[in-house]
């Protein structure tokens, strides 16, 4: 095999037609990522620049029973900001010094644009060099836009990481081959996969983001990365711009999945097959075992996705292959071929893609076909609920971890865990 | 700009959205980003209602920007009209369209739809949840019954003698603190003094229902922030009285019954003589003593801290330590009360604000709202949830009202439990110093008697808990033996202790604070 990824199945999808649309999309916004990107760089903070629509959807998406402070806020423009763009910077500034003298500890300072702030062109750039300027000696400041009017739901994370990478440093032309994992992972997965990577030789390692954002890795000519997130459509080229090389893989969901993803890293530092072999069989060994306590549940069950986190073709090949349930349809807030090419190939042949939304129209469908287990947002689940319908809530595969060999049994409990409560309840 | 961490209340469009998803027959077209319709999940999770809002968002996107997105609402207004056929309309915009200025309304009326489209303007930069919600109905309520009014200046025609009184429920919302239940006792409430409810409104009516709101005797405004400025506009134009008493508490629901009695002519003797409430003997035995006094501070919308007030204040024997209400529009009505129980009110919608001053006070009970009850347990302060913003445990599967005599018993119940019982406070003094028996054990019905693992919340409570300390304490500083002695206090009143203490050493220009000092102070301010 070659870095270009597993074999091409030609039976596969990748050229199936789309249904394309273009109507009310039930998906959140980019701003949702900083839930889980403000716990996984430990040191930055998240600003938001936007309205009051943006801070309660904060709060609503990430429920109020936050155990401590959380480390983003919002800066709510106010009547006053729109009146005049300088007055609107001068708040800004005030704001941020006011939030930097509350929480000294911040490293990285992000500001996040919103739809408001997008609209009226606050240019959030220039404001972070001004503020750069101001608190250099204690903070990077850095921005980037979550809006709804310009990214989905996890494509806030991608706006972010994109924001991050020219801060990275400059490896070398000469410097020794690296890997770079991009996207964010739990702790425990990243820990999972370094040291299977160690075991591989394969390395160094570096992972974008990383827990401190003074660990950023480095990048150069001679840095290959593999996507952990699919969704990272501005942060892949950015880095590729930085002479950094992309490998194909699947993702790595369930045993086939961390396979070949992880192999595509083995191929192109050049292990050979028994070492690889040899230091995935456990891995693969218990992924199997796990799944196999959902097989009878699962299989021949079928699953409809609406769109979401655009994890919905790596979760549709993982469950069709590896527990057999049938895709009903898999929407996708937006389908990006040159990261998903490895999945398309995989996918069952003649399955319903569908790319963007038109929620009515889409719920029609789910209801014609009357799928076992429907996987839809926060918004429309307990209305499918009520309809009959058996549902999982897209942004449970977002925040809980499930990639790699020892999640595979996890991932496949949170599709089988409603099923298995839909069976048991007798009210 | 103003910084925030979490916010009380919610954009106006979402109060908007409350009205219209508490109603039937309507449809809210909304010009607003993908990202908005998060607020659906308010809805369809918080409030676990099994029908999605009857909302249709535009989700304009950036590169619709400056080209069709007019053209855009069109398609979604023509579009919800045809796959929802409602009795009328809401159009709107949130606060990403505002600033596009595509004028719904305007756009909507070129539509040219077979029903009434009401318009709505909601200035989403300067004003919030509650307001919009109450815009709304205000305007649903001019459109719709509006064109059923008498002309100016003819007199109501006298309530025909053979048919009892009618009124109409004002103010009850989709999301909305406990209204679901509040609804059904003051209903109950009603039928007892001999009174019908032609309408209630927004939650359950249709658009028709609003129509007819006119041909009630009178209206009851459960929810002043939502229905007080419809009920104004109804009085001027139907001559109907509307109720000023909100019936929460056992006096208010006396107040209530009283009120309503006079303006609907009934006799309200029998009712009140029945006054189902359990809150004035339980507030009379003798277990409650220990309630004399709890300093409590109360912070939430203006409707709920006014009734906390009165409640804490004349029905539990509290003392009312701080007061203060986020709904803005309401500072005149919550000042008045706070200056009734002598503290000065908080107006503010800053949670950063509300901690400072909870911190400050040092209540013994907090009654505020889910971001009060956080602030609380890490201040360690007991605290109930009085007030929106609503939480999915605000939705209990029981029946469990605010309003009337029931909603009393509830009250009294909410208010008690999160402090000790009367009884068990004698024993924490009795047995303090015992081994077995200290403030890092869990109470008993909580589990296992094992301290609980240091989360980062305690070690937040203990760094606020230092900083205090350090802002009081500067020049005083307390002996080994005087500390040894203070933590001999029970814990929950130990903070005042402290507090007063070195307040005493400070105002008496004290270094050290002695065994002596900590009972000196301890005789002067008294318990
Ligand atoms: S997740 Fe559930 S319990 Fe937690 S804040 Fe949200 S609604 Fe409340
Ligand atoms: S869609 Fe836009 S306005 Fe709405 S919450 Fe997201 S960034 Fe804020």
């Amino acid at each position: 095999m070659n870095p270009a990824g597993v074999a091409r199945v030609t039976t596969g999808c990748s050229e199936a037609p789309i249904l394309r649309e273009r109507g009310q999309r039930e998906v959140f916004c980019g701003l949702t990522g900083i839930i889980w990107l403000h716990r996984k760089i430990q040191d930055a903070f998240f600003l938001i620049v936007g309205s009051r629509t943006c801070a309660h959807l904060m709060q609503s998406a990430a429920g109020v029973m936050i155990f401590a402070e959380p480390r983003f806020a919002t800066a709510v423009i106010e009547e006053r900001d729109l009146a005049g763009m300088a007055d609107a910077n001068e708040e800004l500034d005030r704001v941020v010094t006011q939030l930097l003298a509350r929480r000294p500890e911040i490293k990285l300072l992000f500001l996040v644009g919103s739809c408001p702030s997008e609209v009226i062109k606050l240019d959030l750039s220039r404001a972070a060099d001004r503020l750069n300027e101001k608190f250099a000696s204690t903070t990077r400041i850095l921005n980037y836009s979550g809006s709804g009017i310009e990214t989905t739901f996890t494509q806030g994370e991608d706006a972010c990481l994109a924001a991050l990478v020219p801060q990275m440093p400059e490896a070398s032309a000469q410097a020794p081959a690296s890997l770079l994992v991009v996207g964010s992972l739990a702790d425990v997965v990243e820990d999972q996969f370094r040291r299977l990577f160690d075991d591989l030789g394969v390395g160094p390692v570096g992972f974008l983001p990383p827990r401190s954002s003074t660990e950023l890795p480095e990048v150069g000519p001679n840095t290959r990365f593999l996507m952990a997130q699919p969704y990272l459509a501005d942060t892949r080229r950015i880095l590729e711009s930085r002479g950094a090389k992309a490998l194909q893989a699947p993702f790595p969901f369930g045993a086939e999945g961390t396979t070949a993803w992880l192999k595509a890293a083995a191929d192109c530092f050049g292990v050979d097959e028994s070492r690889f072999t040899a230091v995935t069989a456990l891995g693969r060994e218990r992924a199997k075992r796990a799944l196999s306590h959902y097989q009878e549940q699962l299989a021949g069950k079928s699953i409809f996705f609406f769109p979401d986190s655009q994890l919905e073709i790596p979760l549709a090949r993982f469950l069709s292959r590896e527990l057999s349930m049938r895709i009903a349809e898999i929407g996708t807030p937006y389908l990006h071929r040159q990261n998903l090419a490895a999945e398309l190939d995989l996918l069952p042949e003649g399955v319903v893609l569908s790319e963007g939304q038109d929620v009515d129209r889409q719920l029609d469908r789910a209801r014609a076909a009357r799928p076992d287990l429907t996987v839809c947002g926060l918004g429309l689940a307990n209305p499918l609920e009520a309809e009959g319908l058996t549902t999982k809530w897209a942004i449970e595969l977002v925040f809980t971890p499930i990639q790699g060999y020892e999640q595979a049994g996890d991932l496949a409990e949170l599709f089988a865990r409603p099923l298995n409560r839909a069976a048991r309840l007798e009210v | 700009m103003q910084l925030t961490v979490w916010t009380y209340e919610g954009p106006p469009h979402v109060g908007a959205m409350r009205i219209a998803t508490a109603m039937e027959g309507i449809h809210y077209v909304l010009h607003a980003p993908q990202g908005d319709t998060y607020a659906d999940l308010l809805f369809t999770m918080i409030e676990r209602r099994n029908k999605r809002p009857p909302v249709t968002y535009t989700t304009f996107e950036a590169r619709d920007l400056g080209t069709d997105t007019a053209e855009i609402f069109k398609n979604a207004a023509r579009d919800a009209y045809e796959r929802f056929q409602p009795q009328a309309m809401l159009v709107g915009a949130s606060c990403t369209a505002e600033l596009i200025q595509d004028d719904p309304g305007g756009l909507a009326k070129a539509l040219a739809l077979p029903i009434p489209v009401v318009p709505l303007e909601l200035p989403s930069y300067q004003r919030k949840e509650n307001w919009g919600a109450s815009e709304t109905f205000y305007h649903l309520v001019r459109a719709l019954a509006g064109p059923h009014a008498p002309a100016p200046g003819t007199e109501r025609p006298p309530r025909d003698a053979g048919r009892r009184p009618r009124c109409n429920l004002l103010g009850p919302t989709a999301l909305g603190f406990r209204h679901r239940d509040d609804v059904a006792e003051i209903t109950r409430l009603l039928d007892r003094l001999g009174i019908d409810v032609a309408v209630t409104a927004p939650l359950g009516a249709t658009p028709a229902d609003i129509a007819r709101l006119g041909e009630a005797d009178f209206n009851v405004v459960l929810y002043p922030e939502i229905a007080q400025t419809a009920a104004g506009w109804l009085t001027r134009t139907f001559r109907q009285p509307a109720t000023k008493t909100v019936p929460i508490g056992f006096g208010a629901t006396i107040d209530f019954i009283k009120e309503v009695a006079e303006i609907a002519g009934v006799d309200p003797t029998a009712v009140l003589a029945g006054a189902p409430s359990r809150l004035p003997w339980y507030s009379r035995s003798v277990d409650s003593t220990y309630l004399t006094g709890k300093r409590v501070f109360i912070f939430g919308d203006a409707t709920h801290v006014v009734s906390a007030a009165r409640i804490a204040d004349k029905e539990l024997g509290f003392k009312v330590v701080g007061l203060g209400t986020y709904s803005r529009e309401f500072a005149r009505d919550v000042r008045a009360a706070a200056e009734s129980y002598g503290v000065e009110a908080l107006i503010t919608d800053d949670y950063l604000e509300v901690e400072e001053k909870v911190a400050e006070l040092h209540p013994e009970l907090v009654l505020g709202t889910q971001m009060e009850r956080h602030i609380a347990k890490r201040l360690r302060v007991p605290c109930a949830v009085i007030s929106a913003p609503v939480h999915v445990q605000d939705f209990p599967a029981r029946y469990s009202p605010q309003m009337g005599f029931e909603g009393a018993n509830v009250i009294f119940d909410t208010f008690v439990h999160p402090l000790m019982m009367g009884l068990e406070e004698h024993l924490l003094g009795m047995f303090r110093g015992d081994f077995e028996f200290h403030d890092e054990v869990q109470p008993s019905h909580l589990g296992h008697g094992a301290a609980p693992a240091p989360d980062q919340t305690q070690i937040k409570e203990t760094e606020i808990e230092k900083a205090e300390i350090a802002s009081v304490v500067q020049a005083v500083t307390w002996a080994a033996e005087a500390e040894q002695e203070l933590r001999k206090i029970p814990f929950f009143v130990r903070g005042k202790a402290r507090r007063n203490t070195e307040r005493f050493a400070e105002e008496r220009g004290l270094a050290t604070i002695t065994v002596e000092t900590l009972y000196d102070a301890k005789a002067h301010f008294g318990r």
